[in-house]
């Protein structure tokens, strides 16, 4: 099952592992660019990740342990949004504080022109992006089936490695 | 837009016009991949973006998808692009 065709479509393998708004980002765009150019892609969501194959996403973004966020306000005048606040770590473990920080970031991802997460994954399915669920994490996680979008699939290592063993680009996100 | 110059060289006309205005990242490359099936093998996209990434973005695409990068300028902070199908 070697791809010795020298113009076999390039492939993209991905492990997205993580499931804040932040991280949720990279595995989507890259596999909708990638996919978008004519690449075979494959996403494999495990642990944290595998929320983001849930249907309605709610993924945040936490400042906690996150020192180097900038922190800049997605409103107000052009001197006013460039203030890179500074907030001491100790605020940033405040109940109330990861809502503040999620919604200054899809506020300023918003502004900015970057498509939702929703619409990237969207774009993905579209594009014939594999998205692989983990069966160990949902396992471990109590998931069933029907928790997770239409669209995907469940596997295990062994489905991931099949793939990525002829992939083009391997990542670990 | 019959003709388009940069100073180099006379761009014809395009076939279609995708605006990619105020769109990051990978949206002018998702479009341009779409919108570049939808016109015929010798027809010319014209992509218009404003992502300060998309001159490094652009060629990239064209290099890896063989689509023929014919001109690509810059005017007033907004990219022209214009590609020509290859296959």
């Amino acid at each position: 099952m070697s791809r010795s065709d020298p113009e076999a479509p390039k492939r993209l393998a991905l492990i997205a592992s993580k499931g804040t708004l932040d991280w949720a980002y990279p595995p989507f765009i890259l596999a909708s660019a990638a996919a978008a150019m004519g690449w075979e892609v494959q996403i494999f969501f495990t642990f944290y990740g595998l929320i983001l194959l849930k249907p309605e996403l709610d993924a945040a973004v936490s400042p906690l342990g996150n020192p180097a966020m900038p922190m800049k306000m997605p409103f107000g005048s052009e001197g006013f949004k460039e203030i890179d606040w500074p907030i001491p770590t100790a605020l940033m473990a405040f109940p109330g504080f990861q809502w503040v920080a999620t919604n200054l970031m899809k506020k300023t991802f918003e502004t900015k022109g970057v498509a939702t997460i929703e619409e990237l994954r969207e774009m993905c399915i579209d594009l014939d992006v594999k998205l692989i669920g983990c069966q160990m994490t949902m396992d471990v996680f109590g998931f069933e089936r029907e928790d997770f979008i239409e669209g995907c699939e469940i596997g295990g290592a062994a489905t991931f490695l099949e793939f990525a063993a002829d992939a083009d680009v391997s990542l670990f996100i | 837009m019959n003709v388009e110059t940069n100073g180099y060289a006379v761009i014809p006309r395009a076939h279609r016009v995708l605006d990619c205005t105020d769109l990051l990242c990978p949206l002018p490359v998702i479009h341009t991949s779409r919108a570049i099936r939808e016109i015929e093998v010798g027809q010319i996209l014209h992509l218009i973006a404003t992502d300060p990434g998309a001159p490094m973005d652009m060629r990239a695409w064209s290099r890896m998808t063989g689509n023929t990068l014919l001109d690509a300028h810059e005017q007033d902070g907004v990219y022209h692009f214009y590609f020509e199908r290859m296959k």
